[in-house]
């Protein structure tokens, strides 16, 4: 350090971020106190975002095992085993903050972030996806929040040449003064060639690639602390900036040198840069570490040990390698015009020793930080329980269809194509369902296997009753692969939530983990990796609770698979679940009514499973041409759906004993799929066999969608209300 | 067909190319390193999409002078065939190979969509195995590709015949409502004087696969086999 080197007194302390109590504990283990770059590192890691100090409780009690699992949460990413020797790597994270901030580099940080968790475990990505909470859309700051994220999305994702092939997308006054962009990233690797982040090897270099380290990011917090540095303006933190061309050399490079029999532990610098990266590797693989600050790759001259730690520049990497591969890897990174510098070794301390200009300037114990790190159980307050709401209280709409057509064309149900036009959906030649199907389809590259993909949360019915919301959540996931034919495998978790000090807040979040855990356990669909981002919260008000579920199901033979639009004039549709016409918490309540009441639809887990199995098996089979799965919206949204992606029109007869008919087309109750086939009856009698409620509706055929007792309304209108909202709201003329 | 596909820093269709030209024409392309001097003997060199030197400065404005571009220049006036896609285009205009130049689009997005296209002529060896005014569907992904060139070039090109790919309507009618990115008489490709040089931003070789939704840009890396031997 510098003779300036400022004084720890309790503001600095406060300033970042640690209680009283967590710095007595700081003093305990240094044994002395801690100089400011020591006080940094401690902050950082004992954040709320590299320690999950509010979360970890909750966190372990979320299934995370299965047969095809080869490697859970706490690694970058999650893996799974997908056949061939292959595997999927995957995991999803939240970049809301810095995305309210500056909404551009705010999501193209994030997706750069995810990417990277992705490639270094050894994966080249094959797809990006994404889940975007906004505000309402008359709020001030909306419409330029989606229009900076989305091409802040895209711009980082097509230049490094991924697909982005799904997402989801709503608005609700809830996300006004906090918007949520969660990422995600899938990749393929070699199942026997998983990269991990734990070090080994004493005297083994520790290498840095990638960007040189900026003063960009650093620990907004502190730096702001004026009796800290009077030289602030100098170093005040400026918002991260991606750079998608560096990322692809990157992973090219990245890539390459995994071919080669070089790296013995890799992690990419993401929040908390070199602090974490470099405690992750040494902690896991329980030795020390010695770096040399000065052989860091630096944008600036000048900077401190202390921002050089905290650097969250991106495009970074850390690696150790086998003794004597540094020429291997400096030659690799060289051909692809990235910094590569061998910075440190390891050591058999088992302390964190940092040198500046000949001086230590930083020594802390690597274990006592990580195994001290606190954790809290924040009292919890559960969701006051709401009311199931009869449908028969619910008004009906003057017209059924007037009420779809508002519907259709609603912030929530309108058309994403002014997004997903944005975003690259078909490099790499291996998308074989593009965005906007209740999956994407992604090919396992130079195989006849696929990849399905989805994200998916109802923050209405987290909010509402937040165990069911769970739940919820992770069905439709397990639904819409199943929709297009995959065997569900896997899923990543994005809990988006409050402040996690407040006890309502810690309550949705407990119930949410809850919903989550029972329904992994009942669908064999374990959680492989995930992201917790709390105080999404603006002068004391949470956003709905949010925890997104990105999953991935496989698909054996991309010649069994169906899709949304109908097929063919003249086929039997085929409604398969139980339909009680549950409005609570609906889209029709909140689009028509200006309502958000009752409690969410049941979610009745086995039989989801045993209703998704026998779709599933009716498509593998070959009998059912297009599906889509029901959710918000419901029935007629879907069948509108199917119409207005193919252009072909269908008549549907309510069943006898069919709710009202308000709440048979609008409502949402779950577990519900519709199918198209030749023979309906057919079907039918296949589904009585196994026990599974399925009835024909009708049949596809004309330019119109007709609901008897309804009316009718042409797909060319539909279509009209569908695709016209977006565009029109983010000042399109034309296209 | 022996052919080659340049890969510079940030080429990101370089694969997508490798893959349709290997299956189409039965031989695996040359992958050629943007420091390469010495190019290998090809019947085609591909100079595939993506965001080379990450679209700074200009889109292709760097590519445009690395070494393996130096080589191709002096292949194409000798005749070899040259195909540039998206990227490819802005570099090959870059690079003096073909006139006009790829602006910002007019929407000033980033646009991934399947557009129609008219083929302008059947001529080897880019179309011979497209007809004359056929329509054909084909994906576009840019943000760059708003076609300009000044009064008098434009003439030339029109007046020569050098017009490869129009934007149009799935009836083939090439209006202002089928143009996706503003590019002047809805120009989506062009060729050189010569003919054996075609630019395009539209992307062949993603529907060049019956599992990838179309297989209208196949008849482009067949026609090149034929004509290339």
């Amino acid at each position: 350090m510098t003779a300036a080197a400022p004084a720890i007194t309790p503001d600095v302390v406060k300033a970042h971020g640690l209680s009283a109590e967590e710095y007595a504990r700081v003093l305990e283990i240094m044994g002395r106190e801690p100089n400011i770059t020591e006080l940094g590192i401690f902050s950082v890691m004992w954040s709320e975002h590299c320690s999950y100090k509010s979360s970890r409780k909750w966190l372990r009690r979320l299934p995370t095992t299965a047969p095809w699992v080869i490697c859970g949460p706490g690694e970058n990413a999650g893996v799974i085993d997908i056949g061939d020797g292959l595997a999927c790597v995957f995991k999803m994270e939240s970049h809301n903050h810095p995305s309210f901030i500056e909404p551009y580099q705010g999501a193209a940080t994030g997706v750069g972030g995810i990417l990277r968790d992705v490639f270094t475990m050894g994966a080249r990505p094959i797809a990006n996806l994404n889940a975007l909470h906004f505000g309402a859309p008359d709020h001030p700051k909306t419409r330029h929040l989606v229009g900076g994220v989305v091409a802040g999305i895209g711009g980082y994702g097509n230049c490094v040449g991924v697909p982005t092939v799904a997402g989801s997308c709503d608005f609700d006054p809830g996300y006004n003064g906090n918007i949520l962009v969660n990422a995600m990233t899938v990749g393929i690797a070699r199942a026997d060639r998983i990269f991990y982040a734990a070090a080994s090897g004493i005297g083994n270099p520790v290498v840095y690639a990638g960007s040189k380290t900026g003063r960009d990011g650093i620990h907004g917090a502190t730096m702001a602390s004026a009796e800290f540095d009077d030289t602030a303006e100098a170093r005040r933190p400026t918002v991260q900036v991606g750079d998608p061309f560096t990322e692809k050399l990157l992973i090219e490079a990245c890539l390459e040198l995994m071919a080669e029999d070089a790296i013995i532990a890799i992690q990419d610098m993401g929040a908390a840069g070199l602090t974490s990266s470099s405690f992750e590797m040494a902690g896991k693989g329980g030795v020390g570490v010695e770096i040399d600050l000065d052989r860091v790759p630096v944008r600036e001259d000048g900077m401190t040990p202390y921002e050089i730690m905290l650097s969250e520049s991106q495009e970074r990497m850390l690696m150790v390698l086998k003794p004597g591969r540094e020429d291997i890897a400096r030659r690799i990174f060289e051909k692809w015009e990235l910094d590569f510098a061998v910075i440190g070794r390891l050591t058999d301390t088992g302390r964190m020793v940092l040198k500046a200009r000949g001086a230590v300037a930083a020594d802390l114990p690597i274990a006592p930080l990580s195994e001290a790190a606190p954790v809290y159980d924040r009292p919890t307050t559960p969701t006051p329980r709401p009311a199931v709401l009869d449908a028969a209280a619910v008004p009906a709409p003057a017209s059924v269809m007037g009420a779809l057509e508002t519907l259709l064309s609603s912030p929530d149900f309108c058309s994403r194509r002014w997004i997903w036009d944005q975003y690259d959906h078909m490099v790499m030649t291996d998308t074989v369902e593009r965005p906007g199907g209740d999956a994407a389809v992604v090919r396992i590259h130079g195989t006849g296997r696929g990849l399905a993909v989805t994200t998916d949360c109802n923050p209405h019915y987290c909010g509402a009753h937040p165990k069911t919301g769970g739940a919820q959540a992770v069905a439709e996931s397990w639904r819409n692969l199943t929709a297009v034919g995959a065997r569900p495998l896997a899923i990543t978790d994005n809990m988006n939530f409050g402040n996690p000090e407040r006890p309502e807040i810690m309550g949705q979040f407990a119930d949410c983990i809850e919903g989550i855990r029972e329904a992994c356990l009942a669908l064999d669909f374990p959680v492989v990796s995930g992201n917790v981002s709390f105080y999404n919260e603006t002068n004391g008000k949470g956003i709905l609770p949010t925890p997104t579920i990105g999953a991935i199901g496989l698909i054996d033979d991309l010649s069994r698979r169906t899709s949304v639009p109908f097929k063919a004039a003249g086929e039997d549709i085929v409604l398969i679940g139980a339909t009680m016409g549950h409005l609570g918490c609906s889209a029709y309540l909140r689009e028509l009514h200006g309502r958000r009441d009752g409690a969410p639809p049941p979610v009745d887990l086995a039989a989801e499973r045993a209703n998704g199995d026998f779709v599933r098996g009716e498509i593998v089979s070959g009998a059912v041409t297009a599906c889509h799965d029901l959710s918000d919206g419901g029935l007629l949204v879907a069948a509108a759906e199917m119409a207005m992606a193919s252009g072909l029109g269908a008549t549907l007869t309510p069943p006898p004993g069919a709710p009202a008919l308000h709440a048979f087309a609008f409502g949402e109750d779950q577990g519900r799929y519709l199918v198209t086939t030749a023979d309906g009856p057919a079907l039918v009698s296949r589904a009585e066999k196994a026990g599974i409620p399925a009835t024909v509706l009708g049949r596809t055929g004309g330019a119109e969608l007709t609901l008897k007792g309804a009316g009718t309304i042409s797909v060319v209108q539909l279509k009209a209300a569908f695709e016209g909202w977006l565009p029109a709201y983010m000042g399109d003329g034309v296209a | 067909m022996k052919s080659a596909v340049i890969v510079f820093p940030g080429s990101n269709c370089d694969r997508d190319m490798q893959v349709a030209l290997a299956r189409i024409t039965g031989t695996p392309p040359v992958m050629v390193w943007h420091r390469e001097t010495d190019l290998p003997r090809v019947d085609l060199i591909a100079v595939p999409g993506g965001f080379s030197y990450g679209d700074y400065l200009r889109s292709g404005a760097m590519a445009a002078h690395s070494p393996a571009m130096t080589e191709v220049r002096k292949r194409a006036a000798a005749g070899v065939a040259v195909l540039g896609v998206c990227n490819g285009f802005q570099i090959l205009t870059e690079a003096g190979l073909l006139p006009g130049v790829l602006m910002r689009n007019a929407s000033l997005r980033f646009i991934c969509r399947d557009v129609y296209l008219r083929v302008e002529d059947s001529r080897a060896p880019f179309t011979t195995r497209y007809r004359t005014g056929q329509v054909i569907r084909i994906p576009i992904a840019h943000a760059d590709g708003n076609f300009f060139a000044d009064a008098e070039t434009l003439k030339r090109i029109e007046g020569e015949g050098q017009v490869a790919f129009r934007y149009c309507d799935p009836n083939g009618e090439v209006t202002a409502a089928a143009n996706p990115n503003g590019s002047l008489g809805n120009i989506a490709g062009i060729r050189n004087r010569a003919g054996n040089v075609l630019g395009m931003m539209p992307h062949p070789e993603r529907l060049a696969d019956q599992l990838l939704s179309g297989i209208d840009g196949r008849a482009m890396f067949e026609g090149l086999s034929e004509a290339l031997g």
